[in-house]
């Protein structure tokens, strides 16, 4: 019964915080194009259905055609489906890593800690371009899921090391003896005590994994070592800028994928900042 | 009740732990049933290392400490937590001591979840109310608030009142009245008494010897790890032995005296000394001949009761 109270008291707060409702609303607009993309776009994404080549946006093309008269909606939304599944997947796996890592290391300290974050710096220094291309070279056709699980295994290193940091200030505190003496597990003590303190940060850090995420598999997509069995909005952009859009003027080719990484990536953040005024009582306005 | 054993503690600090530092060195008392013990000390002299070491917080380096028969270093599991239901501990900080995110009567929940997990909710909340109302709190102005829409005082004697749910024998007092307003103290301190009287055992943190000659029957006297002087809290009180207890108790502001007449001459302190007396550098009747520079002297019995750490006093 009192659990009940408490959780409804979390959602009125988050449901009432304009800086959630706005990013969150922004998200969900274009998690439901991801979602809906197969009844959306009319046309496959590679198909030649323009004959007239590049044309802007219209009634029939509604992003218009690209140079080869391909649907720029088609690519658009289904681009946005591996955009979504990088952050997810990428995202989420890089937080993962970075929370077990961080908070073993911070909890537990000693040469735990210290073996832990001798790992957590050879990854950090590894240059992930140079072993991408080596797995490039031996993987002839790269799906969007070895893209995603490649940035995950990459991008966890600052995570843990901030999470390290703050576990490591957090479990001196008086509250965590007070639980010791409880009679808690170590294991419940991190995750009912040190996390829900450092929750706008854990979220923050998915946030900013799901963002980077998105932004590393633009990269990768633009340079050419991106997925060669699918559709995504970094390969958009590689594709507009390889066959001269900058030049030729055609801005509905490549503002449509830009435009929208940037407004995703953007909404997250103000989620973020939103999230941290429902997660402190002290922020909230009463 | 709870024996402590020559007890040590020692942090290797620098780098690769080059070197040492013993914050608490092999300092023994006892505490018997339903009697509270000072433990007097300056910041730094190991007086909360002792406290934390007692409550399984901070392992000891060499040293037992017996709890009604047993080890406590060897427990797990199970035994802790029943270690737990009699041994409990309340901090300086009050605000620390609440997890900021989350109600204060939170710290209750969790004595529920841990230690009674199938009591009925009015059973419960009847003994939740019967805790605040032995600490002088009125369970409808301070249930269901966030900590920091509470006053310290109110939070100090929360966290006494958690520890009461447990039905505890032993408390560990750290410092809990030193960041408390003079109003507010005293109505802790009497509740302390008011437990005491109910047969609690308590050992009492503090660096203030007129707390502790309020509240306890024996003392402890602690410099840099070491027990300089200890014994019954009178006999401390009336007749100080050891240099450094004289000059903890000149240095009392008094109500009846100005500053002027109580001048204390403080010796400048130098880094950590090893292989001599813990006093040492700052002692004004240190004497070579006697060997206060070469060993800790060891505690010997100056009266009945009462136990100091000198050569100068064993040469008397």
């Amino acid at each position: 019964m009192k659990k009940q109270k408490k959780k409804n008291e979390f959602l009125y707060f988050t449901l009432r915080n304009r800086k959630l409702q706005i990013g969150l609303s922004i998200i969900l607009f274009f998690l439901g194009l991801a979602i809906f993309a197969p009844v959306l776009a009319r046309n496959e994404p590679f198909a030649y259905v323009n004959l007239r080549g590049a044309q802007p946006p219209s009634s029939e093309y509604w992003f218009g055609t690209t140079f080869f008269g391909q649907d720029v909606f088609a690519q658009f939304v289904l681009g946005l489906r591996a955009t979504f599944l990088v952050g997810a997947i990428g995202g989420g796996l890089g937080t993962l890593i970075g929370v077990l890592v961080g908070f073993t290391a911070g909890y537990r300290g000693g040469i735990v800690d210290e073996l832990l974050n001798m790992l957590t710096n050879i990854v950090l220094v590894i240059p992930t371009l140079a072993v991408l291309l080596i797995i490039a070279a031996y993987l002839e056709v790269r799906s969007i899921f070895t893209e995603c699980i490649f940035i995950g295994l990459t991008a966890w290193p600052w995570a843990a090391r901030a999470i390290r940091a703050q576990t490591f200030s957090l479990r001196t505190r008086d509250f965590v003896d007070l639980a010791k003496m409880s009679g808690m597990k170590p294991l419940k003590i991190i995750f009912t005590e040190i996390a829900p303190n450092m929750m706008s940060y854990l979220v923050m850090t998915f946030i900013l994994q799901f963002g980077g995420a998105i932004l590393n598999a633009a990269t990768l997509d633009f340079i050419g070592l991106g997925p060669t069995n699918a559709v995504s909005l970094g390969l958009m952009m590689q594709y507009a800028v390889l066959w001269g859009s900058l030049l030729l003027g055609h801005w509905w080719w490549f503002i449509p994928p830009g435009a929208a990484i940037t407004a995703i990536v953007g909404a997250l953040y103000v989620m973020n900042v939103g999230l941290d005024e429902v997660f402190n009582p002290k922020l909230r306005e009463m | 009740m709870l024996k402590l054993e020559e007890i040590s503690k020692v942090y290797r600090v620098g780098a690769f732990g080059g070197k040492e530092l013993h914050a608490v060195s092999n300092v023994s008392f006892n505490v018997k049933d339903g009697e509270v013990v000072s433990l007097i000390g300056e910041s730094g002299s190991g007086k909360s290392t002792i406290g934390k070491m007692i409550l399984r917080l901070i392992s000891t380096t060499s040293g037992n400490i017996i709890f009604n028969d047993a080890n406590i270093s060897t427990l797990s599991g199970g035994n802790l937590k029943e270690y737990y239901r009699n041994v409990q501990g309340v901090f300086q900080d009050p605000f620390s001591s609440y997890n900021p995110i989350f109600k204060a009567d939170r710290v209750f929940r969790l004595i529920r979840e841990e230690f009674y997990p199938g009591t009925p909710d009015r059973e419960w909340d009847a003994k939740i109310e019967d805790a605040l109302c032995a600490v002088g709190l009125n369970p409808e102005h301070v249930l269901n608030k966030f900590p920091h829409q509470l006053s310290g005082g109110q939070l100090q004697r929360f966290l006494i009142a958690r520890a009461l749910l447990l039905n505890i024998k032993f408390l560990v007092a750290d410092e809990i009245i030193s960041m408390l307003d003079a109003s507010t103290r005293i109505d802790v301190l009497n509740l302390l008494a008011e437990l005491k009287s109910r047969g609690l055992s308590i050992l009492f943190i503090t660096h203030d010897l007129s707390l502790a000659h309020y509240i306890s029957e024996q003392a402890v006297i602690l410099y840099r790890g070491c027990v300089t002087e200890m014994g019954a809290t009178d006999h401390i009180f009336d007749n100080p032995v050891h240099p450094y207890t004289r000059m903890l108790m000149a240095s009392v502001p008094r109500l009846d005296k100005k500053w002027e007449h109580g001048v204390v001459d403080l010796k400048e302190k130098h880094a950590a000394v090893t292989g001599c007396c813990a006093f040492y550098d700052r002692c004004p009747i240190a004497d070579k001949s006697l060997g206060c520079d070469k060993f800790q002297p060891m505690l010997t019995e100056a009266e009945p009761d009462h136990f100091v750490a000198c050569y100068r006093h064993v040469e008397r």
